[in-house]
């Protein structure tokens, strides 16, 4: 395993981020990040199921034969967000109200079977789970942003109905910007489309300015020993 | 010992692989199915008789409401309706009604005094834009509250409208085919209780 937790780490959350480098999982990504506490929720829920996703691919991965592993991890994938749906509705029905509309959605997401393909199918279960957890982070950071932006400039405010979500001892989250009453447009789906632009944009002009300057540093450098 | 490596290559592994999983996920499924089944129902009527105590104002109802329900048909469909009595009068009937929003259907819950009064109205489920139509949940914004007390003479029956249509109620800013939609379910649902009045009280 050349792989270690550190890398592993860096790389889910900002190398090989599931939105803002791999461009996964589009469709969740424009569709709650309406606010920050959507994009929260959903990144949430779906690390959780991203880590145990990876930790039984990982698993199975020697018993199952490439010619038939899409299949396999499909059904795998939807069984175990099919059974996690109902033991949250069952038994943290609170949360659930909040949380079941995003639910369904993790089994249409791309960056699971992106991840089990990519990543489980090949490593041990240690590394897979880090890995799951990793990536599911990075996406979580990546929909809060984009839901924070798009709530602030849209509604106004930050972290509405956090409480909802994380419990009322959170509601000192929630902020609003008095006398604003928001561009409309950020809410709807161009706004989704705009903010993610921007913000991939925005990686790539910071990317070239840290490249040139390793490049200056390194021209430097050989200059002296010149 | 077995050589893996070339068992999983052979033709016939691959539908038996397919098989076995199949197998397990059915099986997880039926088994998680039936371990959460009885939490769920219970989950769930704990859900109704919360928001159905909701539209309800308090000390309107001394009997388990829950169960004294009735079944009147309504253009083909079974509407379940929930009868709130003091004694042996009834109150109050609470029922679900549907409207269309911008997103699919918005389910509400209402409850009428016999005089054909609204007692509260609240949506139950939806799928309108957040942020936009969601406004009309309790939780949001104090919107839906509007209703309390309306009937079908009051407002006329032709200001049963968002304002925007010359009506009587508000709309939000960007959003006004959901609010629209549930005027209309709410009127729609007083029209169904006096129609069908002496069923529901008999």
């Amino acid at each position: 395993m050349s792989d270690n937790v550190g890398s592993i780490m860096k790389e889910g959350l900002w190398g090989q981020n599931v939105v803002f480098a791999q461009l996964l999982a589009m469709c969740p990504t424009m569709a709650v990040t309406t606010s920050g506490t959507n994009g929260l929720g959903m990144g949430l829920a779906t690390t959780a199921v991203l880590v145990v996703s990876n930790v039984l691919v990982s698993m199975i991965r020697k018993t199952v034969s490439s010619q038939v592993r899409i299949p396999v991890f499909v059904v795998l994938i939807a069984t175990l967000v099919t059974v996690v749906d109902m033991a949250m509705n069952a038994w943290l029905h609170d949360l659930y109200k909040v949380l079941g509309l995003f639910i369904a959605l993790i089994v249409v997401n791309c960056a699971i079977l992106g991840r089990a393909e990519a990543y489980a199918v090949k490593n041990g279960v240690v590394a897979s789970a880090v890995d799951g957890l990793a990536m599911g982070l990075g996406f979580t950071g990546a929909l809060t942003v984009i839901g924070l932006i798009r709530e602030f400039l849209g509604a106004g405010t930050l972290f509405a109905q956090a409480s909802n979500l994380l419990g009322p001892s959170f509601a000192f989250l929630e902020m609003k910007l008095p006398g604003y009453g928001g561009a409309l447009l950020m809410i709807l789906p161009p706004g989704g489309f705009a903010v993610l632009g921007f913000l991939l944009a925005g990686k790539r002009v910071m990317e070239n300015r840290l490249a040139a300057r390793a490049a200056e540093d390194d021209g430097g450098a050989q200059a002296v020993a010149v | 010992m077995l050589d893996l490596e070339a068992i999983r290559e052979k033709i016939g592994y691959q539908p038996a692989l397919l098989g076995v999983f199949a197998l397990l996920a059915s099986g997880a499924l039926a088994w998680a199915s039936g371990a959460t089944g009885a939490a769920i129902a219970a989950a769930e009527a704990k859900d109704l008789r919360d928001s159905l105590s909701e539209v309800l104002p308090a000390g309107m109802a001394d009997n388990d409401f829950l169960k004294d329900t009735v079944s009147v048909d309504r253009d083909g469909q079974a509407v379940t309706i929930y009868r709130a009595r003091q004694g042996k009068d009834v109150k109050a009937a609470l029922f679900k009604v549907a409207g269309r929003g911008y997103a699919g259907e918005i389910q509400i819950l209402m409850a009428v005094d016999t005089e054909g009064r609204t007692l509260g109205v609240r949506v139950l489920k939806h799928a309108e834009t957040p942020g936009l139509g969601d406004k009309i949940e309790a939780k949001k914004d104090a919107w839906i509250k509007g209703f309390d007390g309306k009937s079908l003479g009051d407002p006329a029956p032709e200001k049963w409208a968002v304002k925007k249509d010359n009506g009587v109620f508000d709309q939000f800013a960007g959003a006004t085919i959901t609010p629209r939609g549930v005027v209309k379910a709410v009127k729609g649902g007083l029209e169904f209780f006096a129609a069908h009045k002496t069923e529901i009280t008999g």
